[in-house]
């Protein structure tokens, strides 16, 4: 198949290409979702990101919630944003660090005037945000603007064999086009940690996947209260057949085709030396995960289930496949590409591929995913330690 | 979109347990279940090559069976790799899950 050289995408102030153009209403903290939801709920065309964090945090785990605040607000699936908090010194923080990328931002407190008058003067913003926004045209971009992300869950054994190689067979495809991939989930890499490292393009990249693996893993010793066999692997992937986390991070592992990761980056970290494959350090949970994805900048996900996960991201578009014939059939309003026929070997990888590719572009130049249409909107921030 | 009903899975199936590399000592069914004594098509994706094997037991779709007899401490090849140890032994065309291997890690 001759792989289309452009989409449909909305071409950003600072270069990047948009997916998606949506206005989003960003608290800052935990106490600000109630004025967040309520502005979206009053204007149109505009979506608020709830979440449960941003009080009271410190160090390494308050620089993660600013990376994550922050890199959502640029991503370019991100048209304009408002920004609300309870006091006006993060939130400056915030709107200040988005606003280098050029596009409309604005940012609101809400102490010394409540939620009623910050509901109806942010208001007023967001709908100025939200006409001007509409007014924004798709434009044919190169495929090189593509940023994806991939993620599995909910994983059984036919991941492993089918719909993780599919996606590893899309990204031999498009790595050579100058699309930026990113594959992340540390801890699910256990047992294959060291097939892993060896996939670092230098010997800088694998070190750092070392570092990165070990410390993860050490964490996680550390915390144990008992083998874990009730996290990892879960419920879901023993249902579906996963016996141990190494066979489960060999058919994660399948997910990445052939490809050699340039760089390790931090939870929500934006890539900067070019156009490949990134690892990022991330949780396995499906939603913390993809929100970190986005805010590292990615525009769209490709997300293989076994047993049926059915996550969405606000920003990101999530496009889920699965070759477990089963799920296919009884969830199917969850699947956007059905690859189970690879099982039944009608169908082969490369077909398979092909497949994914077709709903890729069609997904970026703006078909809804199946998680789009059925409202999931999971964003999850990581949070590393407990509040002070 | 097209979708095929297990039914179908079934009779049109090409193979009924896929094995990842000529090395696995365990392969995944790939149909809605295999019962105790049902001749079973392998299929393995490296080589191409085919194998047959009679199942000991009812095996569901994803699950995986024992292509050899297996005592305990042995390691379990998959994807050509260590997936973990045997726990309890395993006879060639039984089920291999959680009853009989464990992680090597944590």
């Amino acid at each position: 198949m001759e792989i289309p050289k452009t989409f449909l995408g909305y071409k950003r102030e600072d270069g990047r290409t948009g997916t998606r153009n949506h206005v989003i209403i960003l608290p800052v903290d935990d106490i600000s979702n109630a004025c967040a939801e309520a502005v979206a709920n009053n204007i149109k065309g505009t979506i608020a990101l709830p979440h449960s964090y941003g009080r009271l945090q410190f160090g390494a785990d308050l620089e993660l919630h600013f990376r994550t605040m922050i890199g959502t607000g640029k991503n370019p699936n991100v048209a304009a944003v408002i920004v609300i908090g309870i006091e006006p010194k993060w939130t400056k923080r915030i709107v200040d660090a988005i606003a280098t990328t050029g596009k409309p931002v604005e940012g609101f407190s809400i102490e010394g005037v409540g939620d009623i008058d910050t509901i109806a003067r942010v208001s007023k913003k967001a709908q100025e945000f939200s006409i001007w926004a509409s007014e924004k045209q798709r434009e044919e971009r190169p495929i090189s603007d593509l940023w994806i992300s991939v993620k599995c869950g909910e994983s059984d054994t036919t991941s492993g064999l089918a719909s993780n190689p599919t996606v590893g067979n899309l990204m031999d495809k498009l790595e050579p086009l100058g699309v930026h991939l990113c594959f992340g989930e540390t801890s699910e890499l256990t047992g294959a940690e060291t097939v892993c490292e060896k996939r670092g393009k230098t010997p800088e990249a694998q070190e750092k996947f070392r570092k990165t693996w070990s410390s993860y893993n050490d964490f996680i010793l550390k915390e144990a209260t008992d083998d874990l066999s009730e996290s990892q692997p879960t419920a879901g992937n023993i249902a579906g057949g996963l016996t141990t986390i190494e066979e489960k991070a060999f058919g994660n592992f399948q997910k990445i085709g052939g490809c050699k990761f340039i760089d390790v980056l931090e939870p929500a970290e934006e890539p900067t030396k070019g156009p490949g494959l990134y690892f990022m350090d991330t949780s396995s949970a499906a939603a913390e995960c993809v929100t970190l994805q986005a805010a590292g900048g990615f525009n769209l996900h490709l997300f293989p289930t076994g047993q049926g996960n059915i996550i969405g991201n606000p920003i990101e578009p999530v496009v889920k496949l699965t070759a477990n014939p089963l799920t296919a059939s009884t969830m199917s309003e969850h699947i956007d590409v059905d690859v189970s026929k690879i099982l039944s070997r009608e169908m082969n990888l490369d077909e398979a591929g092909d497949e994914l590719i077709k709903a890729t572009i069609k997904v970026a130049n703006g078909r809804l995913t199946c998680a789009e249409a059925l409202g999931h909107r999971e964003f999850v921030m990581t949070k590393l330690y407990r509040s002070a | 979109m097209d979708r095929i009903s297990n039914k179908e899975i079934v009779t049109m199936a090409g193979t009924d347990i896929i094995i990842h590399d000529e090395k696995d000592n365990v392969g995944v069914v790939v149909i809605e279940k295999i019962t105790p004594k049902q001749d079973c098509d392998c299929w393995i994706m490296e080589n191409d090559k085919s194998v047959k094997i009679q199942s000991m037991d009812e095996i569901p779709l994803g699950h995986k069976i024992a292509m050899t007899d297996l005592n305990e401490g042995d390691t379990i090849l998959k994807y050509g790799h260590d997936i973990g140890k045997v726990v309890k032994s395993i006879k060639k065309g039984e089920h291999v899950h959680v009853h009989n291997v464990k992680t090597k890690k944590w």
